[in-house]
């Protein structure tokens, strides 16, 4: 071996997944209650619910699953243009988005609809984002979600900025603090910008939780593609706490994302949590995974399913019996079944509309160009603008 | 009240008296603490309005800007410094898909009222990447707005007037006239995104920003001693164009030259000829001539008065207007 040769890359498995990810992890694949986990960080974590509230993460669990699956029909169907599923993703998504305060923020990828839904942000908003009426155009500041973004990593900076506000306006130190949630991907966590994120986060103390979920591939390209190490162990680099949570674990996720919002908002600086997930659909629906992983990783990841693990632990402890499972199934198909129907009704965007918000202040060049296209469309025989 | 001051100055003094005014308004960028920039724009703002405020940030562009964007979110003013043109492009897809969408994305629920301060152009003897005019990249993404002043007084004014505005604004500063001096009246009112007639004339009509500003009026001056009456423009805004002005002019004139120091292929002075065309076509004596950098890599220092427009290519364009 020459000198200085590491030797070939190990193979993606062995670096960043097996052996047994070194997970914080509170419900077993088999719905066994773990007490207590202790994270990468030191850390033991817990959680200690009540019944109500288990049945309560059970049923958000089930709804957005049923809603993404009703999504992605309504793509099937030609009434969306793309879709981009979460299906798999539900623990991670409903642990972290119920461990939000209400007044922390959180900068979504383009795939977060489970913490939209926690937010109380109404369903159909990424819907007429990927139908194309609008670009998701719900209120970032009365949600305290910020707007889907699109380019990889982007978001991470814009999240950053948001808490370095935080800090500006004096709105850390105590309970009632500010924390921003940042979420992004595998994929991401090669961006340029991510790593700019984690620099300007860690110089400035700022309080942020960058949420990575880690669902094995970007599109086609598998993690070892990103990575050497376990992506949460960068942190380590930048100078702030990082950990591995079971991302299919609703506690355990919901536990880490908890701690790492408090102290942020108590002024200890940002930490990395590494979800461990997976994507058990297509990137989009544009996407064909066949073509690039096995299906014998699939079923192996079918046996971790989020929910699965949640109904057999609320059934064996008794939490929740046969009638409240039916309830919430009936629920979760009522919901969809609204959303189709209003997905169905949406209308088109006024074509004018198009020349609207381009500057806060307008244009004169985008109003002349407006009142042309205005004229234009008129010119047409029964035109109705 | 008027005082002498450089542009350089009148810039500092513009952004210190942003900061009186409004306690949102923050300055981040590279070396813009201690040091006072590069170029000195923030002396002794960090010592006056603390660190908190007048922000030394790490060494990433599109780090100073993608947290600006989030900082605008959360209701801040963030006025981004960056070092020198070419450095911007590490910035640019924050620019480019975020400064610039985040208003229209969100249907006017989210503004992001940034200010990205850029020393451009040539004309110092730099090397590589410290010369380049990169405007009609910004003035071509539709969201942003681009302005570049040329005297202290619209040093003074626009930086102002850019930072009061929730548009996001690319803001270009001409390096190599950071220097020159002028009459700043602190109470002076003009629009910020209007062109101005800098020069009456009658013969024909020259356009110009920024640096090349000097160069037009000189160029005005020593056509006078042949006889020839030029009527100059400083453009100030580049998106959106302020072309009204600009028609009555080429209209009264008939020919019209454009200069800027970036290269011409799609460049500003393009854009700017087809309108006229548009609008003036009856009234041109000749196609309107843009005098501009060539379409090369900026060089180096020791060739750089050979790319930049200067007097002598000015009068020849005009020249070659009259010999249509």
């Amino acid at each position: 071996m020459a000198k200085g040769d590491r030797g070939a890359p190990a193979r993606g498995k062995e670096v960043a997944g097996e052996p047994a990810p070194d997970f914080v992890q509170l419900l077993t694949p088999d719905g066994e209650r773990i007490e207590k986990s202790v994270g990468a960080d030191g850390v033991e974590y817990t959680v200690d619910f009540t019944d109500e509230e288990y049945r309560g993460l059970y049923r958000d669990l089930v709804v957005i699953r049923r809603l993404d699956a009703e999504a992605t029909a309504l793509q099937r169907q030609g009434e969306l243009g793309i879709w981009a599923s979460l299906l798999g993703q539900e623990a991670a998504q409903v642990g972290s988005g119920r461990a939000l305060r209400p007044q922390d923020m959180a900068f979504p990828t383009y795939r977060e609809h489970g913490v939209l839904y926690c937010r109380g942000i109404d369903p159909i908003m990424p819907l007429s984002l990927f139908r194309g009426v609008d670009q998701g155009a719900w209120d970032p500041v009365e949600f305290k979600v910020n707007m889907y973004t699109i380019v990889i990593g982007a978001q991470t900076l814009h999240a950053t900025g948001y808490a370095m506000g935080i800090t500006k306006d004096g709105k850390v130190g105590g309970d009632d603090g500010e924390a921003v949630i940042c979420y992004f991907g595998d994929g991401a966590a090669s961006q340029g910008d991510v790593n700019e994120a984690f620099i300007w986060a860690s110089v400035f103390h700022s309080p942020i939780v960058f949420f990575c979920q880690n669902n094995q591939y970007a599109i086609s390209e598998p993690i070892e593609k990103q990575t050497r190490i376990p992506l949460y162990r960068r942190a380590d680099g930048f100078g702030f706490p990082g950990l591995r949570v079971d991302g299919n674990d609703v506690l355990a996720t919901y536990a880490v994302t908890r701690a790492a919002l408090d102290n942020a908002r108590h002024g200890q600086g940002p930490t990395l949590i590494e979800a461990y997930t997976y994507r058990m659909g297509a990137h989009t629906t544009t996407d064909d995974p066949t073509r690039y992983r096995v299906a014998s990783e699939v079923e192996e990841w079918a046996a971790k399913d989020p929910i699965a693990r949640v109904r057999a632990f609320v059934e064996k402890q008794q939490i929740a019996d046969a009638s409240f499972i039916a309830e919430v199934d009936e629920q979760a198909k009522q919901e969809a079944l609204h959303l189709r129907e209003r997905v169905l009704a949406m209308p088109d965007p006024h074509p004018l509309t198009l020349f609207d918000h381009a500057y806060p202040n307008g244009s004169p060049v985008v109003d002349a160009q407006r009142e042309r296209f205005a004229e234009y469309l008129d010119s047409f025989e029964g035109s109705a603008h | 009240m008027a005082e002498k001051l450089t542009i350089g100055k009148a810039l500092n003094a513009g952004l210190r008296r942003a900061l009186e005014l409004d306690p949102k308004v923050l300055i981040m960028g590279e070396d813009v603490g201690k040091l006072g920039g590069v170029f000195r724009i923030t002396d002794g703002l960090q010592k006056d309005f603390g660190d908190d405020r007048v922000i030394d940030t790490p060494l990433a562009e599109s780090g100073i800007i993608g947290t600006a964007i989030g900082l605008a979110i959360r209701g801040y003013r963030p006025v981004c410094e960056i070092q020198f043109d070419g450095f911007v492009y590490p910035a640019y897809d924050q620019i480019v898909s975020q400064v610039a969408k985040m208003h229209y994305r969100s249907q006017g629920k989210v503004k992001v009222p940034m200010v990205i301060r850029i020393p451009f152009g040539g004309g110092i003897g730099a090397v590589e990447h410290h010369s380049e005019s990169p405007e009609a990249y910004f003035s071509h993404t539709a969201g942003l707005k681009v302005v570049a002043c040329s005297s202290p007084q619209d040093a003074y004014t626009m930086i102002q007037q850019a930072i009061a505005s929730d548009d996001p604004i690319v803001f270009l500063e001409p390096k190599r006239r950071y220097h020159e001096k002028g009459e700043v009246d602190t109470e002076a009112t003009f629009p910020l995104h209007a062109s101005r007639r800098l020069r009456p004339g009658t013969d024909a009509t020259v356009l110009a920003y920024g640096p090349m500003v000097r160069v037009a009026l000189d160029a005005a001056t020593a056509a006078e001693e042949d006889g020839r009456d030029l009527e100059v423009f400083d453009l100030r805004t580049l998106s959106p164009l302020d072309l009204e002005p600009v028609y009555e002019s080429v209209r009264r004139t008939g020919r019209c030259v454009v200069v800027h120091e970036a290269p011409s292929n799609v460049g500003l002075g393009a854009e700017v000829a087809a309108r006229i065309t548009e609008e003036c076509f009856y009234s041109l004596e000749a196609p309107v001539l843009r005098v501009t950098g060539y379409d090369t890599p900026y060089p180096a220092a020791r060739l750089e008065e050979e790319f930049l427009p200067d007097l002598d290519r000015v009068l020849d364009a005009v020249d070659r207007t009259f010999g249509w």
